[in-house]
């Protein structure tokens, strides 16, 4: 108990969940009202039907598709990044692994939700599970967003099991040091955990099957999202690229949103001796390859596409290269290349402040690029009398905000419930030299055992 | 011999007078959606007149394509539909079951004709005009996608006449409410499995070529191009 209590790592790492100020629940309400009027605007477009929106016919996908794919693309950010950095035993990621975790979640559930919003009856959501019932129809298995709907909720099971193992340790690490009703609700949560040799053991053996497991499904999910599109024969849509292009896209808007948060984690909860500049400095490294890659996917696909110069794709080709959407298409290339290539490139300048400006491009600028990817195309259908155009409307702003702060929210609350940075992790890493990790285990359990 | 529904359409007859755009809209209860929802491109026209313009002016000259659902045999809309809303009857006609349609209007993305329409809205028709509506025909609720069905209902009543008198249907005598309707006969509906029949020869003709037929959809509409034009200072 006296080892518990004098542990200086733990204490640091445990004060958010027991010290709150008063900004904290300022910051919650102002987020809360913004979800509420997300929710509002959701119930809005309920009662007076889809029409609320700005899709048309024929650009029948618009922002809610895009920011479906948007989030999807932000929930790389966790796990696959922790769960590659785990396997090839990356030390410097301990304190991240967590907060990276948990932005995959929250992402995931937030990024699932606009299939269903976006849907003309959304109250039939349920249509897409197979269960057996007296219409004995089941879900169409040829249709890509049946296979979305599989891919995404395997990936949340999955996550979700990704974020609680490593939770255990902690949850009794906090049970321990807390009374009352605290005391009941994280000893409901660890698991009866009390750190014997045994249980560390299959810990490890958990995350480590987690962690190999995660990796093809995490992969599988964007590709599949990718599939919504490429699987249509709709000009610019209709090509072999799409899912590795998405899936380097979702890991570079991952990252961006990894690096944001835990800019922000590092500020707000005084983390600075556990978030070290070298963290900062080596996702950013991660980003600055993940900028190529995006430039390197995004040439290779613009240049067979003009050089192939077949009628309809030229026709979105060039307005997204100089038409309409030329704008929204340049400053999607500076965001994404222009401004974090220089930045993260450069040592003096791929700081923290340097990686959050570059990450915040990146975040922008993954945005435009869903958005370019569905509308333009959409809009330039083969049939020229066909073509059309989208705008936004107001509904569809106000849930897309809502969904930022959402994120937000839910990122604070888990942080003022859970320690942030995995605390018997960082232990395990502050051992001098583990020749073997059971002997940093089993330390540790006794550590736990001393327990009152 | 199961049925085939197929259609004709002669480019060289179409006037562009869009008489099959209004039979259809009196046909099959399709909502007008007004003047600003039809701005925003929500205007709903299970087969439109399309107009293009071909040369400059003053050489420029006004063409027509009666556009309406392909009725595919590789229907792309078809296999996207995460509900089976939208599948092949045993008679070739892409049906959309409304009951089944959650409105994802990922169809309507994959039809590269542009054929499906949505219901964004609940429709509405203005008092006594809800009087005129056909009661052969369901109406569809907000949410859900709709779509061109060769007047199916009036396949349905003509076989069933058919099976009541004890005879074969007679081709030409079926006729959906666009082909009825055509002052100029551009229009020619029938059965593509019967060979004897006026769309069946038709589509046989080498003026004949399908829409976009290199997307491999296979459809079941048959358009037979212009021929010859002169022009007036040429003749």
């Amino acid at each position: 108990m006296n080892r518990t209590r004098n542990n200086p790592l733990a204490d640091d790492l445990v004060r958010p969940l027991f010290h709150t100020s008063v900004w904290f629940y300022g910051a919650v309400l102002v987020l809360a009202t913004v979800v509420l009027a997300g929710a509002a605007a959701w119930g809005y477009q309920l009662w007076y039907g889809i029409g609320v929106a700005g899709i048309n016919w024929p650009v029948f996908w618009g922002f809610y598709l895009t920011n479906f794919v948007f989030w999807i693309g932000i929930s790389h950010a966790g796990t696959l990044i922790s769960a590659i950095l785990r396997l090839v035993n990356a030390r410097w990621r301990r304190p991240v692994t967590r907060c990276a975790e948990v932005i995959t979640v929250f992402a995931l559930m937030i990024g699932a939700m606009f299939p269903i919003i976006h849907l003309g009856r959304p109250w039939l959501a349920f249509w897409l599970a197979p269960y057996p019932s007296a219409r004995e129809i089941w879900p169409n298995f040829r249709s890509p967003l049946v296979w979305d709907f599989f891919a995404i909720n395997t990936y949340l099971t999955g996550s979700l099991m990704f974020l609680l193992l490593p939770m255990i340790p902690d949850f009794a690490l906090v049970r321990d040091r807390s009374t009352g009703w605290r005391r009941r609700i994280y000893g409901a949560l660890a698991l009866g955990w009390q750190g014997t040799t045994k249980q560390w053991h299959r810990l490890e053996s958990g995350m480590q099957i987690m962690a190999i497991a995660i990796i093809p499904v995490a992969v599988s999910v964007h590709t599949i999202v990718s599939f919504d599109f490429s699987m249509a024969t709709v000009p610019m849509w209709h090509s072999t690229i799409f899912g590795p292009y998405f899936v380097a896209g979702a890991i570079f808007s991952g990252i961006a949103a990894l690096i944001v948060a835990m800019a922000a984690l590092r500020k707000l909860l005084h983390l600075e001796a556990y978030l070290h500049p070298v963290h900062f400095e080596n996702l950013g490294k991660l980003l600055l390859l993940m900028s190529l890659l995006w430039a390197y996917f995004v040439f290779a696909e613009r240049l067979t596409v003009w050089y192939g110069n077949e009628h309809s794709e030229m026709a979105v080709f060039w307005a997204t290269q100089r038409g309409e959407y030329a704008p929204l298409y340049w400053a999607m290339v500076v965001c994404n290349f222009v401004i974090p290539f220089p930045i993260l490139a450069l040592r003096q300048l791929r700081t923290i402040a340097g990686t959050v400006v570059a990450s915040f491009a990146v975040l922008i600028g993954m945005w435009l690029e869903r958005f370019l990817i569905i509308v333009p195309s959409l809009a330039h259908k083969p049939l020229p009398y066909t073509w059309g155009d989208y705008a936004p409307q107001p509904v569809e702003i106000i849930i897309m905000v809502a969904t930022f702060a959402a994120m937000i929210l839910l990122y604070m609350l888990f942080s003022k419930f859970v320690p942030i940075i995995s605390i018997w992790e960082m232990k395990v890493g502050n051992q001098p030299h583990p020749p073997v990790v059971t002997e940093a285990e089993d330390e540790l359990a006794g550590l736990w055992r001393a327990r009152p | 011999m199961a049925h085939r529904w197929g259609m004709v359409v002669d480019l060289d007859r179409c006037t562009g007078c869009e008489a099959c755009v209004t039979a259809c809209h009196a046909e099959n209860n399709i909502p007008t959606v007004g003047a600003a929802e039809a701005a925003r491109g929500r205007a709903m026209h299970w087969i439109r007149v399309e107009r293009y313009w071909e040369g400059e002016f003053p050489e420029a000259r006004l063409t027509f394509r009666p556009v309406l659902c392909q009725q595919c045999d590789n229907a792309p809309c078809e296999a996207v539909c995460p509900t089976y809303a939208s599948h092949q009857t045993d008679e070739g006609l892409n049906a959309q079951v409304y009951n089944r349609c959650i409105g994802t209007r990922y169809c309507a993305n994959a039809c590269m004709y542009n054929v499906r329409f949505f219901n964004f809205f609940h429709p509405q028709w203005e008092k006594p005009l809800q009087l005129q509506l056909n009661p052969d025909v369901s109406l569809r609720e907000a949410g859900v996608m709709e779509k061109c069905t060769f007047c199916v209902q009036r396949i349905k009543a003509a076989k069933s006449e058919a099976r009541a008198e004890e005879r074969e249907l007679v081709d030409g005598a079926l006729q959906p409410a666009c082909a009825q309707a055509c002052p100029a006969g551009a229009l020619v509906f029938g059965d593509l499995n019967d060979p004897e029949s006026r769309v069946a020869r038709l589509s046989e003709s080498p003026r004949g070529s399908k829409l976009l037929e290199e997307y491999g959809a296979e459809p079941k509409i048959t358009y037979l191009q212009r021929q010859g034009w002169h022009e007036p200072d040429a003749q």
